[in-house]
């Protein structure tokens, strides 16, 4: 299909090389390590899904891909080093929409990083607008403030600004936490089909692993800031491993082929007296 | 892959552009209708300020007289030689005073409300007014009337002291993204304690000439002349022209830091750019007419409320309906208590208090 970018998609422009790839990569906040040394490939047109318990560094790592932490260690693009907002859009769990703002102006801002310091939004710039909102579906929204929009609405609002920043590298943090489960996978066959009609790379910090195992290529499980596993969900979701990183039992179940994740079932404790 | 809902993937069709720049410009481009409006209001504000006063000249001779002032125009005026003697020398002088101050305190009121993402930012709230009274205070009181126009020591003393309380208060509040209200908190203490050593320098200042300071310092619009004009404004022109150029900064900053610096924006560098220019303008603003409060606050909402919520609109339109409120308060302040004047800062409070008020009510949000 059309693809919305003026640019090539990155699986042909990055020749063969990774989407991205980090070496060493740590992260120190207050004094203390909170993400030890990450190394990790993302091919073009790869999901690859950050699973691990809450404050394991899933959004640390996520922060320090876009930029937004200071790290150490390499972080190199498809272009070259060093983050660059037109390498990498980011989609923040919780986005901060604007009182009154429209969903075109919205979405137009993710052209900021193609704008020179003074300069406004071309021609090319409102078409590109244009073409993300349609294609997500959100035409009929482009004048509707942010703020009135219901939350899968507003997801997907938030979804089109990356996609306008036309980088092959998406950061999705968390991206369907406040959804309910219909949008939830509403919003991930929304990135999983854009990633296989451009070839969009996508790294993801997911809460849900079945989810994670559905979508995502490969699986990367990180523990104290550490990776603990990476590669298919087959490999990656092993019950062991899971209870022990996640501190409680855990079972893998194979349903239609799709590997879910559910807490193992234990001897249901009876109220005394009571007679089965 | 299973699919349960399709990703549209209908081909934009060749309206959908346009229809979505009519969405946008709905929402941040200028429409030449509420520019012409302002521009109108100004108009009209400044003919009846230029006509009302202790000598009420006529508005149609006001307006040929002004209009034969044209280059290559002549028309007749119905004015006296001295009837034009008062519109040119004193009425006019003060009529653009009023509107540069209206129009410096308007765009700097909308351009801290952008970057503390604060719709109760104010360069009177946050300090920044208080800070430059103290450092004009310092350079008139103590006889530093150096320098000419734009480059003499009272605005540049007013700068210092003004650039020294916005960083505190931004630094006491812990950074430029605190909750409005501790951003707020910290101004009133920013205020309170440049007000006491403004009030500890008076103090300190001869009968006469503490008076004269403290006359400004309510915030008047008395000229002699051209000369507080001339001052202020190549400022308005060239720290304005700076903040209407970062108009879409602001929108970003919206967003907050970590998004803005996720889509490509140095959210620190263009914040620094706005609130040095901002604070340049009030202090320039403050230098000439004293501490006008509530101008700055009270015009980007008005704006806010009847057009849209982007800098790209409120800060051009802000300028001009700054103008026109502060030349039709200082047409009352002039007038009401006639022949004696009421300092202009204090209508400005009168009216602005309440408006305040009104924002806190709903709650605080919109910036």
């Amino acid at each position: 299909m059309a693809i919305t970018t003026g640019r090539a998609p990155a699986s042909t422009r990055a020749a063969g090389g990774p989407a991205l790839r980090t070496e060493d990569l740590r992260v120190r906040y207050q004094g203390v390590e909170v993400l030890c040394g990450v190394d990790l490939q993302v091919a073009p047109g790869e999901w690859l899904a950050v699973i691990g318990p809450n404050g394991a560094g899933k959004s640390t790592l996520l922060r320090a891909l876009a930029g937004l932490v200071p790290s150490t260690g390499t972080i190199t693009y498809s272009a070259g080093a060093g983050p660059a907002p037109r390498e990498v859009s980011l989609v923040p769990q919780s986005p901060l929409l604007p009182d009154g703002m429209t969903a075109a102006e919205y979405v137009l801002m993710g052209r900021t990083a193609h704008l020179g310091w003074l300069s406004r939004e071309s021609r090319t710039d409102r078409r590109i607008a244009a073409e993300v909102l349609t294609r997500l579906g959100l035409h009929a929204l482009a004048g509707r403030p942010v703020t009135a929009l219901s939350g899968g609405e507003a997801q997907r609002v938030v979804l089109a600004r990356a996609l306008a920043q036309q980088a092959p590298l998406m950061l999705l943090d968390e991206p369907t936490s406040a959804l309910d489960l219909g949008h939830q996978v509403g919003v991930l066959e929304l990135v999983d089909g854009l990633r296989r009609a451009d070839g969009l790379s996508v790294v993801a910090a997911m809460h849900d692993l079945s989810t994670a195992a559905r979508f995502a290529d490969r699986l990367l499980l990180i523990d104290e800031g550490r990776v603990v596993a990476v590669g298919a969900p087959a490999e990656v979701l092993d019950p062991n491993l899971l209870s022990r990183v996640y501190g409680t039992s855990l079972t893998v179940r194979l349903i239609d082929g799709e590997r879910v994740v559910l807490p193992a079932a234990r001897p249901r404790t009876r109220p005394e007296g009571q007679v089965s | 892959m299973i699919s349960l809902r399709p990703v549209p993937q209908r081909a934009p069709e060749l309206g959908s552009t346009r229809e979505l720049e009519r969405a946008v410009d709905r929402s941040f481009s200028l429409s030449w209708s509420a520019l012409l409006g302002a521009a109108v209001m100004v108009l009209l504000v400044g003919l009846l300020s230029a006509s009302s006063g202790a000598a009420g000249l006529p508005i149609a001779g006001v307006t040929s007289t002004l209009v034969d002032r044209l280059p290559g125009v002549s028309v007749p005026t119905s004015l006296s030689e001295q009837q034009q003697a008062i519109l040119l020398q004193i009425r006019l002088p003060r009529l653009a005073l009023g509107m540069l101050v209206g129009a410096a305190l308007g765009m700097a009121g909308a351009a801290f409300q952008g970057v503390f993402r604060n719709p109760l930012a104010d360069p009177y709230l946050l300090g920044v007014s208080a800070g430059a009274g103290f450092g004009a205070v310092l350079a008139l009181g103590f006889g530093l009337d150096l320098g000419w126009g734009p480059f003499a020591a009272v605005p540049a003393a007013a700068f210092a002291g003004a650039l020294l309380a916005v960083t505190a208060s931004a630094l006491v509040a812990r950074g430029s993204f605190a909750s409005p209200a501790t951003l707020l908190l910290s101004g009133v203490a920013m205020a309170a304690l440049f007000s006491a050593a403004q009030t500890f320098a008076l103090s300190k200042l001869d009968e006469t000439r503490s008076r004269e300071v403290l006359s400004w310092l309510f915030g008047r619009l008395a000229t002699s002349g051209w000369d507080q004009v001339i001052l202020l404004a190549p400022y308005v022109v060239v720290c304005g022209g700076v903040l209407l150029m970062h108009r879409r900064h602001l929108d970003v900053l919206r967003v907050g830091d970590d998004e803005a610096r996720a889509l490509g924006l140095d959210p620190a560098l263009s914040r620094l750019v706005v609130i040095v220019a901002a604070t340049l303008l009030t202090a320039a603003a403050v230098s000439v007419s004293g501490l006008i409060a509530f101008v700055g606050l009270v015009v980007p909402h008005m704006v806010r409320l009847v057009t849209s919520h982007s800098y790209r609109v409120i800060l051009p339109l802000s300028a001009l309906l700054g103008a026109a409120l502060l030349a039709g308060v200082d047409i009352g302040a002039r007038t009401l208590v006639a022949p004696s004047e009421l300092p202009v800062g204090v209508i400005t409070a009168l009216v602005g208090a309440p408006v305040f008020a009104i924002v806190l009510r709903r709650g605080v949000r919109g910036a």
